[in-house]
């Protein structure tokens, strides 16, 4: 058949039918999936609340810097740890060269929440393309690409990591590389099972037959029918980054002077703990309320747009 | 089983190592820096010597074969940092340290995480449920950098009850604080993984089918129920294992403790290339055992899944 013929086959319109008109009217009005699940989400309470208080916590960390008299580097030697206090305006005390903590601690959560979005970011999209390319190659280079991430996923990386930032200096853009390159591995198997199935689905044999390229196959067809999947992990990769990037920064391999990180300033006030619990406290609240959040997010994202579980 | 043990380690764990050898030997080696290069003003004769009598001098393929070639032997070559200790001393040293308070953690978490789970999967939607699975949300979230000192805190600052760090060769009382601050995370999703786990189970038909026969509420728990809610868990044991590793390095650097994660963070600093190597390949192996390990539990949990 021709084409044009095989178009007026396709378009040619149904007969009415009046009885389908009625059954419509008595239906309640039609719902798009991301409504649904915008309402699935907001009845989750849980949810709901963690993604309040994400939003204030980086409207904090953007916005609260601005409200502070203080620099984030200049030490203060008359005020070294000096207890939270409003009449100094040294709302979370200062450190132990007497560094306002407020400032530090709202610009260390800028640091920490990039670093995470950043790693998830990169994790994402490197896993999305190898598992996609698996799944939709197949066959040999399937097993030989899932292969390598097994031997992959035994390596200690955490280990990895450390080496990489001690022996190649502490620059930002390493921990994004670093981190990010560390946890790509689930995302990487969770693509490739989607595409697995989504191989087998009409509209890839069509494209096929219409002679688009393995490449755009993969990118145009595959990747975005994946993506709400990897939309769900990414907000649980996000926490885990903040985590992985705070380690790092606790052990002194991430952020360096005079710029901090929540993981950076635990690590300074778990130094000073005796004198100064403020130190540890502040920061410690940040990190624990936005991993909190980001937790019930993540799982109220995956109720909400998890068909299975309709 | 033979069989799959000797697959397991042929095609898995020797390409594995063999990999992770000859990607952190590179690794290490094309990093800028090396371990003599802190020294003050040395003689480059005297460097000369020093380099040659670790084979720093050799081309580096030279110098890659000839580490294999030890390994073989189990020698994992002098320390570079700390002269007149071979790797293989400081790790001796190392290890119980590390294995005690990582053992204690791992079966604890496991023991009371199994069974705080199945107690709120029991008694599902009552307060204990709610109870139990709120201090476990806490344990998952709370990461142990901030447990550590939080813990310090409260425990040796506040109340006086537990040392703040050391270690005076392993008394008990030295161990709480580590052990607690290991395990709680893994305690937190052991709990809940057995809980999800265990009420699926409950819920499932052949449940059902052993209370119409009428069979008591207890054995139905232990024979029929436990087995099938375990295999979510057991397959959790690898990430944990490793997890408690690495955390391992926080614990360790935190409360003083001569283990492995400090000698770990030190050598990286130091450029110890060759107590680097030995402990990032030392759990690799560990990682590769226990998770061959998991897999032939799940064959005895699990007789489908039997030596496939």
């Amino acid at each position: 058949m021709s084409r044009p013929a095989m178009q007026s086959v396709i378009a040619r319109p149904l007969p009415p039918l009046p009885e389908l008109d009625a059954l419509q009217e008595r239906l309640p009005p039609a719902r798009s999936l991301w409504t649904d699940a915008r309402r699935r989400f907001l009845r989750n309470h849980a949810a709901a609340a963690g993604l309040a208080l994400l939003a204030l916590v980086l409207l904090a960390c953007l916005l609260g810097p601005m409200l502070s008299p203080y620099p984030f580097d200049e030490p203060d030697f008359g005020l070294m740890q000096a207890p939270p206090d409003a009449a100094t305006r040294h709302w979370f005390g200062t450190d132990y060269i007497g560094r306002d903590l407020f400032i530090r601690t709202l610009l260390g959560g800028r640091v920490s929440l990039m670093v995470g979005a950043l790693g998830a970011l990169v994790a994402v999209v490197l896993g999305t393309l190898y598992g996609a390319t698996a799944g939709y190659a197949g066959g040999r280079t399937d097993s030989v690409m899932m292969r390598a991430l097994e031997v992959l996923g035994s390596f200690p990386v955490v280990f990895l990591v450390i080496l990489l930032m001690t022996f190649f200096g502490r620059s930002l853009w390493l921990i994004f590389v670093a981190i990010g390159a560390a946890s790509w591995l689930d995302v990487a198997r969770i693509v490739r099972g989607q595409t697995l199935s989504l191989r087998r689905r009409e509209f890839i044999d069509a494209a096929i037959v219409g002679g688009v390229r393995p490449s755009r196959i993969v990118l145009r067809h595959i990747v975005p029918n994946v993506l709400g999947l990897v939309i769900i992990y990414a907000t649980l990769l996000v926490p885990q980054m903040i985590l992985f990037e705070s380690f790092l920064s606790y052990l002194g391999l991430g952020v360096q002077e005079p710029m901090t990180s929540w993981g950076a300033l635990l690590e300074q006030g778990a130094k000073s703990l005796e004198n100064s619990p403020w130190e540890l406290l502040f920061p410690a609240g940040f990190l624990v309320t936005t991993l909190f959040a980001f937790n019930f997010v993540g799982d109220g994202l995956r109720d909400a747009l998890d068909p299975r579980s309709r | 089983m033979l069989r799959f043990l000797l697959r397991r380690i042929l095609f898995e764990a020797i390409p594995t190592l063999l990999v992770l050898v000859t990607l952190t030997f590179f690794l290490i080696r094309v990093a800028p820096g090396g371990p003599f290069s802190a020294e003050v003003n040395v003689p480059p004769e005297v460097l000369a010597a020093v380099q040659a009598k670790y084979r720093l001098d050799q081309p580096l393929l030279q110098q890659y074969l000839a580490y294999l070639g030890d390994l073989l032997h189990g020698d994992f070559g002098p320390s570079l940092k700390y002269k007149d200790f071979s790797v293989n001393d400081l790790l001796r040293a190392a290890l119980p340290v590390s294995l005690q308070i990582g053992l204690f953690a791992f079966v604890i978490a496991v023991v009371l995480g199994v069974a705080a789970g199945l107690i709120a999967a029991v008694r599902q939607n009552g307060w204990l449920d709610h109870a139990v699975m709120g201090v476990a949300v806490l344990g998952v979230v709370i990461p142990n950098f901030v447990l550590a000192p939080v813990l310090t805190l409260v425990f040796a600052v506040w109340l006086k009850v537990l040392p703040a760090g050391g270690w005076e060769g392993g008394r008990p009382l030295m161990m709480v604080l580590p052990v607690a601050v290991l395990c709680l995370h893994y305690l937190g999703v052991i709990a809940r993984i057995t809980r999800s786990s265990m009420i699926e189970v409950l819920a499932s038909s052949f449940i059902r089918t052993a209370r119409a026969k009428g069979l008591p509420r207890g054995y139905i728990l232990r024979r029929h129920a436990l087995r099938p809610a375990l295999l979510p868990v057991l397959s959790y044991l690898g990430p944990a294992l490793v997890g408690i590793l690495t955390g391992s390095i926080v614990v360790e650097t935190f409360f003083g403790l001569p283990g492995l994660g400090q000698l770990f963070v030190n050598g990286a600093l130091n450029r110890d290339y060759a107590l680097v190597l030995a402990l990032t390949l030392l759990v690799g192996v560990l990682t590769v055992v226990f998770n061959t390990l998991v897999d032939l539990l799940y064959g005895w949990i699990d007789p489908r899944m039997r030596f496939k």
